[in-house]
């Protein structure tokens, strides 16, 4: 499965590095104190901000990932778009961002602090910066180990170049240079997808005759015809569609429970938002994100679909060169490299794995930006050495500590990429539990915004519980086929899911619940620390109403633009129901 | 601070230049391109990047004016 790249491939990979670096060393001069590294100053433009939000989101893990699960599952995998992802990212723009941005925290936990209390914040900081620095390393690993196998680029040699340009623009332009460069590697990213998606449904006959090509395999997996190219169709019953997941399950799980907490809470994705020039652009900012957002699966996953047909008969040679397990299945993470390999020449092949890094280095970027600010205000500033009082003094100070705070998150990715390498399961595991934290987060801040009455007990709590009864969940139930105790029931298998997804779904609306429950419950029980005043600002009724933007143009206007999106992802669910 | 279309626009432009070099040298080598089904698509890219590299200089050069 070797894959030789030509000098003008290389040619084109180092031009991108070298201006990804450039906009680093460009913007070092205006990094003058830690609101500008860390805040990129609150200064960008809404289209920019809105561009780096869905390019963050738009990882190594993402394009390997959905890519991989267009194979696995087909059309299906566009639940994770237009119902997983579209409805969170409106709700986030119009409701959520106006309490985010006017409450003027610099991240989600000091949000936290502002709306509850300081142990609230500490915990959810202190997750988070666990979270990132796990989760960075993960997709380096990934990267690094598909570069070895495919192009033949030494593990070592790739782990440590990647992480060191990361290392190079963040380090000199922090946060800025972050967005900058996620706006590049988006476009690098979608260009450079772009000659696969039209050849590879060229070779197939197009949509329709890829919708014919995928027919007897479905029947052969004793699917209905249309399974694969369909999304809702089938979702009646789990055991009708791949997914194993039924409705409920996609409607609830997905689209709420764990979309929302992804798309509202993770501060890797709002702090895009959060640097934005001002309120009504902030508020803008997940809207213009959502636009590609909604295409983006046929940037992605339709080649993986496309993959599913070459796999199953219709090229011999593509089904002999894809890595398969021990049980004779594709290793899924394989299905982009090998459909770059499969359809691109010299020349646009370079591009095709310039987009592969880019889209690594904007979620590494992504990674490395969202700690730096955690860390440096959350932890650093809140526990370690709070502000004296001499504001320049401490922007200088503070500026320094996010510096050192970048070189270490790489070094850590890089050492957790390396764990993972030796201890594949258990990287595997934690990001399972860190995964477990986001659903009970966004419902404590949904109540903290809504419901003035809800304590900074109660949310600690409601946190807490949330997170340790999924994990309990996890403990108690496995997939089907399940071969490592990673997978769950590591302390009893009461029950058995058809398949994992199905087990990540119920334990995201498990910690939800459960959250929501406690905390409700709690907040009758304990006394409001926090007066009316205090709360301006962060809860809904206590805010005073938007200023009125009725004199712009309607795709000027937050709501103007929510409208657009959700009717395109309506029409686009209708299209291939 | 900077106008982040200038590098973007100066970056497709350069590559786009470049893989439409290539595209036009290896125009008559049927082999190479038997993988793209017979599509020259350093070609085809490597002139949409650079239309969308100038595409993007102009409109980032045309507001430094006003």
């Amino acid at each position: 499965m070797r894959l030789e790249l030509h000098w003008i491939d290389y040619l084109i990979m180092i031009i991108y590095f070298l201006f990804v670096l450039g906009i680093g060393w460009f913007l070092r001069k205006f990094m003058k104190n830690a609101n500008a590294f860390l805040e990129a100053g609150r200064s960008m433009p809404a289209w920019v901000a809105g561009l780096a939000f869905i390019s963050t989101n738009l990882g190594a893990l993402e394009v390997m990932g959905m890519t991989g699960s267009g194979m696995k599952y087909g059309m299906l995998t566009t639940h994770f778009y237009w119902i997983g992802a579209i409805p969170a990212m409106i709700f986030l723009a119009l409701f959520m961002m106006p309490f985010y941005y006017g409450s003027k925290a610099r991240s989600v936990p000091e949000f936290l602090k502002l709306r509850y209390d300081e142990k609230t914040r500490g915990l959810n900081a202190i997750l988070f910066a666990l979270m990132t620095v796990l989760a960075s390393g993960i997709s380096m690993y990934a990267l690094a180990i598909l570069m070895e196998n495919v192009l033949g680029w030494d593990f070592n040699l790739s782990l440590w170049i990647s992480a060191l340009i990361v290392l190079g623009y963040t380090y000199l332009g922090g946060l800025s240079s972050a967005i900058y460069n996620e706006v590049l590697q988006f476009f690098i990213i979608v260009i450079g997808l772009l000659p696969l998606v039209f050849l590879s449904l060229k070779d197939v006959g197009g949509w329709f005759g890829l919708k014919e090509k995928l027919e007897p395999v479905a029947a052969a997996n004793n699917y209905a015809a249309d399974t694969f190219t369909t999304t809702w169709k089938y979702a009646g019953e789990a055991s009708s569609n791949p997914l194993g997941v039924e409705w409920f399950g996609i409607l609830f799980g997905l689209g709420f429970v764990l979309s929302f907490g992804y798309w509202c809470t993770n501060f890797l994705i709002v702090q895009r938002a959060f640097a934005a020039e001002s309120k009504a652009a902030a508020r803008k900012v997940p809207l213009i994100g959502a636009l590609p957002k909604m295409f983006i699966p046929f940037l992605i996953i339709v080649p993986g679909i496309i993959a599913l047909v070459l796999f199953n008969g219709h090229n011999p040679d593509f089904r002999a060169g894809f890595p398969v397990d021990a049980a004779g299945k594709p290793i899924y993470d394989y299905t982009i490299i090998m459909l770059l390999k499969q359809y691109l020449p010299a020349g646009v092949l370079g591009l095709g794995i310039t987009a592969l890094l880019a889209s690594f280095m904007s979620g590494m970027a992504g990674n490395v930006s969202a700690f730096n600010t955690v860390w440096t205000y959350d932890i650093y500033q809140s526990y370690i050495r709070p502000r004296t009082g001499n504001e320049e003094a401490d922007g200088k100070h503070y500026l320094k500590v996010g510096r050192v705070a970048t070189v270490a998150v790489i070094l850590l990715s890089i050492a957790s990429a390396y764990i993972a390498s030796k201890f594949g399961n258990i990287m595997d595991f934690l990001q399972t539990i860190f995964s477990m934290i986001n659903a009970p987060l966004f419902a404590v801040i949904f109540l903290g915004m809504f419901w003035k009455r809800t304590t900074g007990h109660a949310a600690f709590t409601g946190l807490l519980a949330g997170f340790l009864l999924a994990l309990l969940h996890h403990g108690l139930t496995v997939p089907e086929g399940a071969t490592t105790l990673v997978k769950g029931g590591w302390i009893a298998q009461l029950h058995t899911y058809p398949v994992e997804m199905a087990q990540n779904f119920w334990t995201a609306i498990i910690a939800f619940t459960v959250s929501t429950s406690f905390t409700v419950g709690l907040t009758f029980m304990t006394k409001q620390q926090k007066s009316d005043t205090d709360l301006k600002g962060l809860v809904y009724s206590l805010t005073p109403r938007e200023l009125d933007d009725s004199h712009l143009p309607w795709f000027e206007r937050p709501v103007g633009l929510a409208i657009l999106v959700g009717v395109i992802s309506i029409i686009l669910t209708i299209i291939f129901w | 601070m900077v106008d982040i279309r200038i590098p973007i626009g100066l970056m497709f432009t350069i590559i786009g230049v470049i893989i439409s070099v290539m595209g036009l040298v290896t125009n008559s080598d049927a082999e190479m391109y038997q993988k793209s089904l017979g599509i020259n698509v350093n070609l085809f890219m490597g002139a949409l990047m650079l239309v969308f590299g100038l595409i993007m200089l102009f409109f980032a050069l045309r507001k430094k004016k006003t």
